[in-house]
């Protein structure tokens, strides 16, 4: 037992944070600079990053679980604008599925973001999000069909429109109608233990993205609070600043700790126990991203309040990343349901 | 990464789990009942004398030399047998360590790690709290030995102790914090009141308030060098401060999963709020169990004595709190009407941990200078 970093995930948690940290963006008018974020996005392509998920060849792969986590926390870290988790989990459930990745492809969700949709027929009767797909061109979105005891992959494409809350990353809604087509040579159907393992994955990524947006915005409050002077001192010296700010320190530090586990775990061990595990680390890291980001807000006063003060940012992709695989609620009503046991009349 | 046990870890574990089937002494919950206080050091010699206990402290004073991840195995397999935790030392072994000299390490540490030789730890008087430094118990020398007069409160285990582990002043005429020395004081000798407290569950075993009127320590017996005493405290209470020091992880894994137990009996019985609030408690156990584990990894290459604790302090609060909060719950209309309700008792017992070892306030305060890097005014 030796929950570490590996020297060579260390040096990869190292690579990713710089990377990200140099082309995420500054300032609220970074988010609009349509060359850095194109060096970004092919920056994260050069890396191979957006393949961590591929298959390896024999089924597993290409990369754990605590890699991609590494990645995703660095990106979520820096409000990196360039999809990552949006692809490879596309890229894991194509795996799983023993179907070749199709390069850009996202999965699309429900409206309620819980899940991937599950569809029947030649065309969408729902709206499909595609989350985390690409800002530019024609959306493709896996979904899910039913096939006796287990499910197959289909590809919802269409054109796109995106408007969410979330100013880094895009959602993109196909609206009911949207056509279906199959994807081609796909070995083997999904059973609901692939289905749990690949969801575990979905709650490791958003759970490591905002272990990372909550690490960004605490550095960018706390040295706001050392810059900034009310009554002649810098309000980092006022206690009540510094224990909401100690207060958030501790959160990071806790959502952390419960978040590399699923990374792990994902690869390791059965999917029920990895699952568990994922829902511990999203309930823990949603309610905490949802605090740090507020401290981060009203640290920053007035200020903090202002499109142009860039903690919004933050908070804005925290609130994405907990919807997206359910939030804190969500999480809590799925243990209860398989630790306390099925209350008649709820479902 | 590897959360795996090795080959040995599964040895140990798999030795661990057979002995405590055979050896759990059943006590209640330690927060709720005098009981476990009373046998509480039975459970120490027990678990001690099995091979079981100082895991990863030196041989020669007893322990076993282990890889510090050895405790997290200790902590899984109480927990998942619902025995008592393992007892709460490491910290002074840390500072005794650290800070005493070979002859008082072969003296003390033996006993200590063994439970042969009962501790208590006098730091905290009525008028010196948070401001430890402001201490007025005074050490005065009087040939080879030093004559005792103050007055301590939070003395753990006070009334059993055959040693106090005495932060005193030594020297008045220097800035407060440097006129402190620290002593391992023999509790049996005349001089020495002691007087329980009854806290907000009604336990009276754990605290104590112990009265110094004249009894005396040799000076052979002084930790670390004369004026030391400061220092000494503050590697003592960072790693009391530490969820991995203090095995306290286990309590909270048992009590949640006794809670879930009684729920999953009868599952409509209880509204949604009850049920998320064990939900809640769920998350935060196993949140600082996997803490825990990554604390005690981290310290797989030696000790770090740095302000860390002091975030394990507030997790671990946190999760307490959390896990009080989902007794006091699930107990409902029963915690009011019964007042010897055990989740009653659990949820005020743990208020405390917000104050005992280091406020929350402090804790905090440390977090914001010592790791944010804040201005100090």
């Amino acid at each position: 037992m030796d929950t570490r970093d590996t020297p060579e995930q260390a040096e990869l948690r190292r690579t990713a944070s710089r990377l990200a940290g140099e082309l995420g963006p500054r300032t609220v008018t970074d988010l609009d600079d349509r060359e850095r974020n194109q060096r970004l996005a092919e920056a994260v392509r050069g890396t191979g990053w957006l393949e961590l998920r591929h298959d390896d060849g024999e089924g597993k792969p290409l990369a754990s679980g605590v890699e991609a986590a590494i990645i995703a926390e660095a990106l979520g870290q820096a409000v990196a604008g360039v999809p990552f988790a949006g692809p490879t989990l596309a890229a894991d459930l194509a795996r799983r599925a023993g179907a070749q990745p199709i390069d850009g492809a996202v999965v699309g969700f429900a409206p309620d973001l819980v899940g991937a949709a599950v569809v029947a027929g030649t065309a969408t009767d729902a709206p499909i999000l595609a989350v985390d797909h690409a800002a530019q061109g024609p959306v493709a979105a896996y979904v899910l069909v039913a096939d006796g005891d287990g499910y197959r992959l289909a590809l919802a494409r269409g054109e796109g429109t995106s408007d969410g809350a979330d100013l880094t990353r895009n959602v993109h809604q196909l609206p009911p109608g949207t056509s279906l087509d199959p994807v081609a040579e796909q070995s083997r159907l999904l059973s609901r233990e692939d289905l749990d393992a690949w969801t575990t994955l979905g709650l490791v990524l958003t759970s490591a993205d905002m272990v990372g947006l909550m690490r960004g915005v605490l550095d960018v409050t706390v040295e706001y609070a050392k810059e900034r002077k009310q009554y002649g001192v810098a309000i980092g010296t006022f206690q009540a600043v510094q224990h909401l700010l100690a207060e958030a320190q501790c959160l990071v530090e806790g959502a952390f700790s419960a978040a590399v586990y699923p990374a792990w775990a994902v690869d390791e061990l059965a999917p029920a126990e990895a699952l568990t595990a994922g829902r511990v680390a999203k309930a823990y890291a949603a309610r905490a991203a949802r605090t740090v980001c507020e401290t981060a807000v009203q640290v920053h006063g007035g200020i903090g309040n202002t499109w142009d003060c860039i903690v919004h940012v933050h908070l804005r992709r925290a609130l994405l990343s907990s919807e997206w695989f359910g939030g804190d609620g969500e999480q809590l009503r799925q243990l209860e349901r398989s630790r306390l046991g099925v209350v008649d009349g709820l479902s | 990464m590897d959360f795996r046990d090795s080959p040995e870890e599964a040895d140990f574990r798999k030795r661990l789990r057979a002995w405590i089937a055979d050896n759990n002494p059943g006590l209640p919950a330690s927060s709720t009942d005098d009981e476990y206080w009373a046998r509480q050091a039975e459970w120490h010699t027990a678990l001690y004398d099995a091979g079981f206990f100082g895991l990863s402290w030196p041989k020669r004073f007893g322990g076993h030399e282990l890889p510090t991840v050895f405790d997290v195995i200790l902590d899984d397999e109480i927990a998942a047998a619902g025995a008592p935790p393992r007892p709460s030392l490491g910290y002074l072994v840390q500072g005794i360590t650290t800070h005493g000299s070979e002859a008082i390490q072969d003296r003390f540490l033996p006993g200590l790690i063994s439970g042969r030789e009962r501790w208590c730890q006098g730091f905290s008087e009525p008028d010196a709290g948070s401001d430890l430094a402001a201490l007025r118990t005074t050490a005065t020398r009087d040939g080879d030995e030093y004559v005792l007069q103050g007055h301590k409160i939070w003395t753990s285990y006070s009334d059993v102790a055959d040693w106090c582990f005495l932060l005193a002043r030594t020297d008045p005429g220097v800035p407060k914090h440097k006129g402190l020395s620290a002593f391992a004081v023999p509790m049996a000798q005349p001089g020495i009141e002691q007087y329980p407290l009854r806290m907000i569950n009604g336990i009276t075993k754990e605290f104590g308030q112990v009265v110094f009127d004249g009894a005396r320590v040799s000076a052979a017996n002084m930790i670390g060098e004369p004026g030391e005493g400061w220092r000494i405290a503050m590697t003592i209470v960072s790693h009391e401060r530490e969820p991995g020091e203090v095995g306290y992880v286990s309590r909270y894994a048992k009590t949640v999963k006794d809670l879930e137990k009684t729920l999953r009996a009868d599952p409509g019985a209880y509204r949604s709020d009850q049920r998320e609030a064990v939900a809640w408690a769920y998350v935060q156990a196993e949140m600082l169990r996997l803490h825990v584990r990554r604390r005690l990894s981290e310290r797989l290459d030696g000790p770090d004595h740095g302000p860390g604790g002091s975030i394990d302090k507030i997790l671990m609060t946190w999760v307490e709190q959390s896990v009080g909060a989902a007794t006091l719950s699930a107990a409902g209309s029963r915690a009011v009407v019964d007042g010897d309700e055990v989740g009653l008792k659990i949820y005020l017992y743990s208020r405390a941990q917000s104050v005992m070892g280091g406020t929350s306030q402090i804790q905090k305060n440390i977090i914001a200078t010592r790791i944010l890097g804040l201005p100090v005014t």
